[in-house]
């Protein structure tokens, strides 16, 4: 690791102040909270801040759940989230992103701003080794773009970053209709979790719309019938400890046999939690017959482009959200 | 850089001690206290071989900076054993073989133990997926996974 100070602030104000002197994205001071993917980021040099500004204790970690619905503190572990009765219980969905995520060892210690805020896996974004990568290095260049490129983004691209989004926890949120609390020096802002990653265009680099110095204060899930009705299909090159391929999330209202109202967001194929409302309004009214989702399904794959070793991920996402759809369908 | 005070206890015993920002707690672990069980396999918290409890929570010292662990509790591989007596897991895994080189056995020691206290009559499925976090290079998953189930069902039966 490069070398850097670390302040301890007594409170979230302290660090607040002490982050908003800083710039944006890998500036040279940065938060620290549980740390999992910030301490795997600064020991490959793929961060190298002066300073680090420590969250723990400073934030909320509280599983709140009430009749508008959930609330996580965004301190809460990855572990503590997927074993909490009423989450497992009420929001599914949320439950198995989580435990189809990492390890017990890394969920233990992994909050949920940190996964909301991880960073691509992106080997040439991972490795410094490698010179061109506009996310790391502005206006370098994208390596995986004719490079070995089978992990990357088929939706969302640009011709300056192809990388996806890893975060489980964000698909799984995004088909709920999640929002999060944002907390600045100037005051608090909530915007739909859908709007709060960016799309790499020019700007690879920017990848939240986080201003300087802001922090993710907490995430909100509204109650519906459909949070119940769910699945997370994860595909992957191997059963556990792995990140998707391809993702789906799904949340079904159902009206006897025939879906009401279908939610549905992608992971692994977009380059930030891809929900797919075409995809959703097809469903609207549709059976559960092979058929009609395999149509509904089709209009995910609109736009979508791949760069030869990840073409497979367009034939594959649909696959998954049908197979989704019929797994949530089928749950009483 | 300025050193950090940092206070905790480490396998029942108060220890204090100076540390870089950018030490991680098995750096720490290793370099200034000299407990070398743990073992640094990938520096990513990919292998497991340095997990650790820190309050009662198991988690990878390679990922968590040593400054963090003030005012903590942590658990490792050295206070695993009683003394002479070892703990029935580190037994179990003697009797069966489940070790060749022994680089990652600490870490699977550790994270089995936390699964046991956490499920103490795990399903194989649970065994194999809790322990996805540890990775073996040599001796194959089978025999660690069956010392685990073995010592489960010899608790239940005591």
């Amino acid at each position: 690791m490069h070398p850097f100070t670390l302040d301890r602030p007594r409170d979230l104000a302290a660090a607040l102040a002490l982050r908003a002197q800083a710039g944006r994205n890998d500036a040279p001071a940065e938060y620290i909270a549980g740390g999992t993917d910030m301490v795997q980021l600064l020991q490959e040099y793929v961060r190298q801040p002066e300073r680090l500004v420590s969250l723990a204790g400073l934030l909320d970690n509280r599983i709140e759940i009430g009749p508008q619905g959930l609330r996580l503190g965004v301190a809460a572990t990855m572990a503590e989230v997927a074993a909490d009765p009423a989450v497992v219980e009420q929001f599914p969905l949320i439950s198995e992103a989580l435990l189809n995520s990492a390890s017990p060892q890394v969920r233990n210690q992994a909050t949920m701003g940190g996964n909301l805020l991880q960073r691509t896996r992106c080997p040439y974004f991972r490795d410094v080794g490698y010179a061109a990568c506009n996310k790391r290095a502005p206006g370098s260049g994208c390596a995986a773009i004719g490079g070995e490129n089978r992990w990357h983004a088929v939706l969302g691209t640009s011709d300056d970053c192809i990388a996806t989004n890893p975060s489980d926890l964000a698909v799984a949120l995004v088909a709920l209709d999640a929002a999060v609390e944002i907390r600045g020096a100037g005051g608090s802002r909530s915007l739909p979790l859908v709007d709060f990653h960016r799309l790499p265009a020019a700007t690879p680099h920017i990848e939240t719309v986080l201003e300087p110095g802001e922090v993710i204060a907490a995430i909100t899930v509204p109650a519906s019938s459909a949070a119940r009705r769910s699945h997370y299909l994860k595909v992957r090159d191997r059963a556990s400890f792995e990140f998707a391929v391809v993702s789906a999330a799904v949340a079904l209202e159902m009206d006897g046999a025939r879906i009401r109202q279908a939610r549905i967001a992608l992971g692994g194929v977009g380059t930030k939690p891809w929900r797919v409302p075409r995809v959703e309004a097809a469903l609207a009214g549709a059976s559960l017959e092979p058929q009609s989702l395999r149509q509904a399904a089709a209009l995910a794959a609109e736009n979508a482009h791949g760069r030869g070793h990840n073409d497979f991920k367009i034939e594959l996402m649909q696959r998954a959200i049908v197979r989704a759809v019929e797994i949530a369908g089928a749950r009483a | 850089m300025a050193k950090h005070h940092v206070t905790t206890t480490i396998n029942g015993d108060p220890v204090e001690f100076l540390c870089e920002p950018e030490q991680t707690l098995l750096d720490v672990l290793r370099d200034e206290l000299g407990l070398t069980g743990s073992k640094e396999g990938c520096a990513s918290g990919d292998c497991g071989a340095c997990s650790v409890m820190v309050d009662d929570r198991l988690v990878c010292s390679c990922l968590v900076l040593g400054v963090e662990v003030d005012e903590s509790t942590v658990e490792t591989i050295e206070g695993m054993a009683d003394g002479d007596k070892l703990h029935p897991l580190q037994q179990k895994f003697l009797e069966e073989a489940a070790l060749q080189c022994g680089i990652c056995t600490p870490g699977f020691l550790i994270a089995a133990r936390a699964l046991l206290v956490k499920n103490p009559d795990p399903t194989e499925t649970e065994v194999r997926y809790w322990l996805a976090g540890n990775l073996c290079r040599c001796t194959g998953y089978d025999k660690i996974i069956r010392s685990v189930l073995d010592v489960a069902s010899e608790m239940k039966r005591a």
